[in-house]
């Protein structure tokens, strides 16, 4: 579990993945790499493990592992992937 | 020693859509994946949506629903135009699962299927699912954008199903079956598969269905033409193989007296009849004449027409004096008219066959079928036509189905197959001559019943329809004013011999006459010779009497002795010649004598 702890509100994100699948491993690596380089001031990160959590897939409309889903501040935005690419990343989540 | 086979035989479920169940010899693969392939409007998520529904209904199976390309809300909105329920099942037995991928997710890099399977398993583990569908899995796929990616999932999926014991229906969408190559794997892989293809041809729109693949299972593989009716998908297999119909010897009227009589007695009660023929020759009045006889007789009757409106057809008949309004009226007949463009051709028998089903006639027009085929040649309209008139064959109903010849073909009926299943088939067409056009009715075929090789001309008239001898003159049919030109000249013929034949008569009367007339003359003469001869009988005795009275007289006058003296000088007599004339009494005593000549001369 990646969790970067910052200030609260400046970035709400929700990472759901599928225990040690593949994807889902690189996906919390390349999370947290992005993180670190461009959100340093603060991110709050919640991973959600749907093999463990099954039903909160179907709460939040999940459909493929890993998805990332920005919470805060709206617009919600989901990026599906391993995140591995950086720029439509910081594009999703409103990096300048 | 026994083999354990890793794929025992298979057993199927049904799916319940009619007519696929029975050409796959019981439905899809339980356990197994079919995938379900066809262009856009095909009808894949019905299919799908149907066995779900049907398993659920009839055998209380669970199962679950996943709809990448539809929302959940569109899907059950879409279900009850074919009266499922699935809310209500929802409850206990279905599960939706809105798999959409909203436009505006962004994709950075690969992702898979891991965790929704899980919690699809979750899910089944939870009903106790029997069946899963995915329905739309080529938008996934799309997404993926990833030969193998794309491979990776779908075998993930289809080991998941296997481990599952799931029965699982994947849907596709394809633009072309063999043209498109991108997912052809998902064919291979599948142990069933199922192609709808949608097809226009001259603007008709066509289903069809094909099962293209069955592992362990022999199945029909033509192509067949489904519907979608209000009661979900039908295929519509090419009907039963053995016929299995009652035949019956009665016979019912065809509304025209002098066509029965052609006909040798009228319709078989339960065929169907086919009235074929140009614009304008009447095949609706024929069949209106079939529908009055029928409401008149009291049976139920069903009119359907697909050129005109309700009201029309009533006022246009009324004008050859068919009058159906009061029977519209009493609920014997019931019409109705609908334009052939919108649902194709198997959705309109599919419409028919309910309004047949809700009305129960015995006796049905369509006017005319050839709508419903004629502008398209393809194999769909000749089974769904025969399919169709092999269900009224195994209802009793007798019909007639008017056809437009469009003037074209030949033989359009021939073409859409109709003609060689009708019964009875009666072509009206046009001879032109003369400068006009009449109309010839003759009785093409006609099974189990003797039938007028003849020509007859139809006649339409405010007084109603009639059907006329035609004469043939110098090797050709008159109709119309010809005809009547004939006939005229044919009576003004027999006047003719009768005048000549009166006037023969009249002079042989008056010869006659005039040999009576001789006759009468000559016995008349006759009668004068013989009045002549009497008289002259009578003159010469009147003259002899005369001539022997006037003798006496003269003896008298001249005296007997005198006589006597003349006669016979030597007669003893001696004292009469004192006496003189004055005495006659001596006098017959002499006769003869010289004295007799002198008194001729006298007289």
């Amino acid at each position: 579990m990646a969790t970067i702890l910052a200030n609260k509100t400046s970035l709400r994100l929700r990472l759901y993945i599928a225990g040690n699948a593949p994807n889902s491993l690189l996906a919390v690596a390349n999370l947290k790499a992005i993180c670190d380089e461009y959100f340093a001031t603060g991110c709050v990160v919640e991973t959600i493990d749907l093999l463990v959590h099954p039903a909160r897939a179907l709460a939040d409309s999940i459909i493929v592992t890993p998805t990332l889903v920005k919470v805060y501040p709206l617009p919600v935005q989901k990026v599906i992937g391993t995140l591995s690419d950086t720029n439509q990343v910081c594009l999703a989540l409103g990096v300048k | 020693m026994k083999i354990n086979s890793p794929y025992p035989v298979v057993t199927k479920v049904l799916t319940g859509v009619q007519g696929f169940d029975e050409i796959t010899d019981g439905g899809l693969p339980q356990g197994r994946t079919t995938l379900v392939m066809g262009g856009p409007g095909c009808g894949k998520t019905v299919f799908a949506l149907q066995s779900l529904v049907t398993g659920a209904t009839k055998r209380k199976e669970a199962g679950i629903f996943v709809a990448f390309e539809e929302s959940t809300r569109q899907i059950v909105a879409n279900a009850a135009t074919f009266g499922w329920d699935l809310p209500a099942l929802a409850k206990k037995k279905l599960f939706f699962l809105d798999a959409q991928l909203s436009p505006d997710v962004v994709k950075a890099g690969e992702f898979d299927l891991v965790g929704m399977l899980n919690v699809l398993q979750a899910k089944a583990e939870e009903l106790q699912a029997k069946w899963i569908v995915f329905d739309g899995i080529d938008v996934l796929l799309s997404l993926l954008d990833d030969a193998v990616s794309e491979r990776r999932e779908i075998y993930r999926i289809r080991d998941w199903l296997y481990q599952n014991a799931l029965t699982g229906i994947i849907t596709q969408k394809v633009s072309g079956i063999d043209s498109d190559h991108r997912y052809t794997f998902l064919q291979f892989m599948v142990d069933c598969v199922v192609v709808l293809r949608h097809q226009v041809v001259d603007g008709s729109a066509f289903r069809n269905l094909r099962v293209m693949k069955y592992r362990g299972s022999g199945f029909a593989a033509d192509e067949f033409p489904i519907t979608l009716t209000s009661e979900g998908m039908q295929l519509t297999n090419r009907g039963p193989t053995e016929f299995e119909y009652q035949v019956t010897d009665e016979r019912i009227s065809s509304g025209l007296p002098r066509l029965d009589s052609m006909l040798h007695g009228g319709y078989y009660r339960g065929s169907n009849v086919l009235i074929s023929g140009a614009p304008g020759t009447a095949k609706s009045t024929l069949a209106g004449l079939f529908a009055i006889g029928a409401c008149e007789r009291g049976e139920p009757t069903l009119y359907v027409s697909f050129d005109e409106g309700s009201d029309q057809i009533v006022r246009n008949l009324r004008s050859v004096g068919i009058q159906l309004a009061p029977h519209l009226k009493t609920g014997t007949l019931k019409m109705y008219s609908t334009r052939t463009r919108g649902p194709n051709i198997e959705d309109q028998f599919g419409l028919l066959r309910a309004k047949v089903r809700q009305h129960r006639p015995r006796c049905l027009v369509i006017d005319p079928l050839s709508a419903l085929s004629s502008k398209v040649e393809h194999l769909a309209s000749a089974d769904a036509a025969q399919h169709f008139l092999d269900f009224l064959k195994g209802e009793g109903i007798t019909v007639v189905n008017t056809s437009l010849e469009n003037g074209f073909a030949t033989d359009v009926a021939t073409a859409t197959g109709i003609s060689t299943i009708a019964d009875t088939w009666i072509h009206v067409s046009y001879i032109e001559q003369d400068g006009e056009r009449n109309r010839a009715l003759t009785i093409v075929k006609s099974r189990g019943t003797g039938h007028s090789n003849q020509v007859r001309e139809l006649t339409l008239s405010d007084d109603g329809v009639s059907l006329t001898d035609v004469f043939v003159a110098q090797g050709k049919v008159l109709m119309g004013v010809a005809r009547w030109e004939w006939e005229q000249e044919e009576q003004a013929g027999t006047k003719r011999i009768q005048v000549a034949t009166d006037l023969k008569r009249l002079q042989l009367t008056l010869s006659q006459a005039e040999a009576a007339a001789r006759l009468q003359v000559v016995q008349t003469e006759i009668e004068a010779r013989n009045a002549e001869i009497a008289v002259l009988v009578d003159a010469t005795g009147s003259a002899s009497k005369l001539l022997r009275t006037d003798r006496a007289t003269m003896r008298k006058m001249r005296h007997a002795d005198e006589e006597v003296r003349v006669l016979k000088p030597t007669t003893p007599n001696g004292g009469s010649h004192t006496n003189g004339g004055s005495k006659t009494n001596g006098g017959p005593k002499t006769k003869g004598g010289p004295g007799a000549i002198g008194g001729k001369g006298a007289a």
